[in-house]
């Protein structure tokens, strides 16, 4: 086995690599959530760090949202770095309250005299026929809320480095993973310890026809629909924000005014979603270099639909990423 | 945690046993009038505890003369603070909410006396009291109230946000209930770091009917978390009475549902609330386990500035001020001949002075400046999360 095959893990395995590494590190980091310890967690991305770590560090929770998102405030404000899992974002609106009045805002409200060193982190956006209440991309909601981080990565290597620097961060840090990608494989950094910045971009692929925007499981979107345009005839570039706040606009901006285009691709709902702000960003500070109106490619504006022709229609779809990127250069 | 702990047995102190169930009086009762005996229908190893008024001597408490005289002080500060605060809200130097805590001054002054300086402390918007009982000054508290640069939170919290860390008070929370999970967070981390501290989460009689109560309670007990949940049971949350808003209105019965200690304390007594924070706290300390403390006080103002007060009679309200806490316990230092009634005037108008400069105080100190509207967002401060 040579070296390269060794790093390939998968993104659960990348999630807990980057737990397991910052616990080992720091006395003061633990774990809670539903099924985290003996379940070995719902998704598996817990799995044997009871064993490692014991049950004073790795945290069976009740199903009490609210509760355990504002116990893992207190603690935080009390000195100690939680990891608070949630099964899967949907489940956070129970727990708004606590992350966006508490959290987000404890420092604000406080002066500057307190810090909630927190990281929220869990399974986010549509993974199929699971039905409105279990299919919703939560990114829009939180990167509304001045005083909270929000991380989206793409890839496992992505995600170990950024969550590495999410538990480190002294400021409250929500990391999204999207549901269908907990079992994706990728190569990851064999560097001892791993950090990448939050808040800077990564440019997957490059070309001089469209930009792409478009992070997480969309982000393997525009990648396949950059694939089929090249076929065609038409080079894209993509770029996976990886963070979306703070938000790299200037890796975009400086795209954007090589191609002229842009295309973003999000699972959001449009109405607000975090499309709607990139393209204001653009738009405004890239008017001139534009030669077509921005275009996103999102989820419907609809509550999920259960039917599987209704959610593969509900859905992003690649083919609609490569007609907006045809609409933007005025082809077909 | 909690896989570590179960398994120990709780030990859980057994009070009132022999008392037979009462099967004819568990009528709802008007609030204060404590109630003396366990519910009906409680196993006998259930735990509840009464902290009925004048139950206590400074003796038979362990408090110094001294300790008498620095109370009082205290609940003066807190009181004399706040009439000025309300006049300055009237000259609308002060705008926002102003929820005054004028007549519960004895659960702040007991229960700051009765825990350690470190034991972290955490409350609801009602938090003037509380704030300034833990050390908070009434200048940063006043020029806070007036939105200037050197209150405590630098003019960005206002009255319902009163925050001081360095006394181990952790605010100052608006939305209804929402600290109170939080409450238990602040003992966890006491337990995991081993600091020997208990947390003390206060709420409103309001905020028990909120999930974040029973979810924070559920965990509470479960993990044997050191935190006493506290409600300030001043009978009302905003115009609603405890009777009608709570199926069960004697609030500390529902300690009985999360197996932990359930007390009912006179708020009105300040050795009363003392005494029982002494020993909810030793137990919380000793054994890591939380405790419901259902404290019977009550407010002499409104709910805020802008409540006409019209669900509750003059009656009532004459009542309950025969009961002042501060009267009180004046009177009982001058029984004792610990000082005299002209000794203890001057220390009103030395509090008084203190509140009259602190309006000076806040008056004198600049509105902050537009740019640190951008501050204290994020730890990072070169964060740009400016749109």
């Amino acid at each position: 086995m040579n070296r390269r095959d060794m790093a390939e893990i998968q993104f659960r395995e990348a999630l807990r690599a980057a737990m397991v590494e910052e616990m080992e590190r720091d006395e003061d980091v633990f774990l809670m959530g539903e099924e985290v310890a003996e379940y070995n967690g719902a998704y598996k991305v817990s799995e044997g760090m009871l064993d490692q770590f014991g049950p004073k560090r790795v945290i069976d929770t009740p199903i009490s949202e609210n509760g355990f998102s504002g116990l893992g405030i207190g603690a935080a404000m009390m000195g100690l770095r939680p990891i608070v899992e949630f099964m899967t974002w949907n489940f956070t609106f129970v727990a708004f309250d606590q992350i966006v009045s508490n959290a987000a805002k404890m420092r604000y409200m406080s002066g500057g005299q307190l810090k909630v060193p927190i990281v929220f982190r869990g399974g986010n956006g549509a993974a199929g026929q699971l039905a409105a209440t279990h299919n919703n991309s939560t990114e829009a909601f939180y990167t509304n809320v001045p005083g909270l981080k929000v991380i989206a990565p793409s890839n496992p290597d992505d995600a170990k480095g950024l969550l590495k620097a999410a538990i480190r961060d002294d400021d409250p840090v929500l990391f999204m993973e999207s549901e269908l990608m907990f079992g994706m494989k990728g190569e990851v950094s064999d560097d001892e310890d791993y950090i990448l910045p939050i808040g800077k971009a990564r440019v997957a692929r490059e070309g001089d026809d469209v930009t792409f925007v478009a992070h997480s499981k969309s982000y393997w979107l525009a990648m396949e629909a950059a694939e089929e345009l090249a076929k065609q005839g038409y080079e894209a570039t993509v770029i996976d924000p990886r963070t979306l706040r703070p938000f790299d606009t200037e890796t975009v901006l400086e795209s954007v005014k090589k191609t002229n285009r842009l295309v973003i691709i999000d699972e959001c709902s449009p109405y607000g979603g975090i499309a709607s702000e990139v393209a204001f960003r653009i738009q405004q500070q890239a008017f001139d270099h534009l030669d077509a109106p921005i275009a996103r490619v999102t989820a419907k504006d609809t509550p999920a639909p259960y039917a599987k022709n209704l959610i593969e229609a509900w859905m992003p779809t690649v083919d609609e990423a490569i007609a907006a990127a045809k609409k933007v250069m005025y082809v077909d | 945690m909690a896989n570590e702990t179960k398994k120990a047995p709780r030990k859980r102190a057994a009070k009132g046993k022999s008392t037979p169930p009462d099967t004819t009086s568990d009528a709802k009762k008007p609030n204060g009038q404590l109630p003396t005996e366990p519910p009906k229908g409680t196993p006998d190893d259930a735990d509840f505890r009464f902290y009925t008024k004048g139950g206590h001597t400074h003796e038979s408490l362990g408090l110094s003369e001294d300790d008498l005289v620095g109370m009082y002080r205290s609940m003066m500060l807190q009181r004399r603070f706040e009439e000025r605060a309300a006049q300055m809200y009237g000259r609308q130097k002060i705008s926002g909410f102003l929820h005054l805590y004028i007549g519960q001054e004895a659960v702040s002054t007991g229960t700051v006396q009765a825990l350690q300086p470190a034991d972290p402390i955490i409350t609801a918007y009602r938090d003037h009291g509380l704030g300034l009982a833990r050390g908070m000054t009434a200048n940063e508290c006043m020029a806070e109230l007036f939105g200037k640069i050197d209150g405590s939170s630098r003019g960005k919290g206002g009255s319902m946000h009163f925050f001081d860390v360095e006394h181990h008070f952790y605010g100052g929370h608006g939305i209804v209930g929402g600290q109170i999970p939080v409450a238990v967070g602040l003992g966890f981390a006491a337990k995991y770091k081993e600091t020997g501290n208990v947390a003390v989460g206060f709420f409103g009689d309001g905020a028990i009917n909120q999930g974040a109560f029973h979810e924070a309670a559920n965990l509470a007990s479960l993990y044997d978390i050191p935190v006493l949940l506290c409600c300030e049971n001043n009978a009302y949350g905003m115009g609603t009475s405890v009777e009608r808003s709570t199926a069960q209105p004697e609030l500390y019965k529902k300690a009985y549902a999360y197996d932990m200690t359930g007390a009912v304390v006179n708020g009105m007594d300040v050795f009363e609330v003392y005494y029982a924070m002494s020993e909810l706290a030793k137990q919380a300390r000793e054994q890591n386990r939380p405790a419901l403390v259902d404290i019977r006080t009550y407010r002499y103002r409104g709910h805020s500035m802008s409540d006409p007060q019209k669900y509750r009679t003059k009656e009532e309200m004459e009542s309950k001020k025969n009961e002042d806490p501060i009267i009180r316990l004046k009177s009982y230092i001058v029984d004792q001949g610990f000082s005299d009634n002209e000794a203890l005037d001057g220390i009103d108008e030395e509090v008084k002075q203190v509140v009259l400069e602190s309006v000076e105080f806040a008056e004198n100190s600049p509105f902050p400046p537009v740019e640190t509207m951008y501050e204290d967002v994020y730890v990072q401060d070169d964060y740009p999360f400016i749109v």
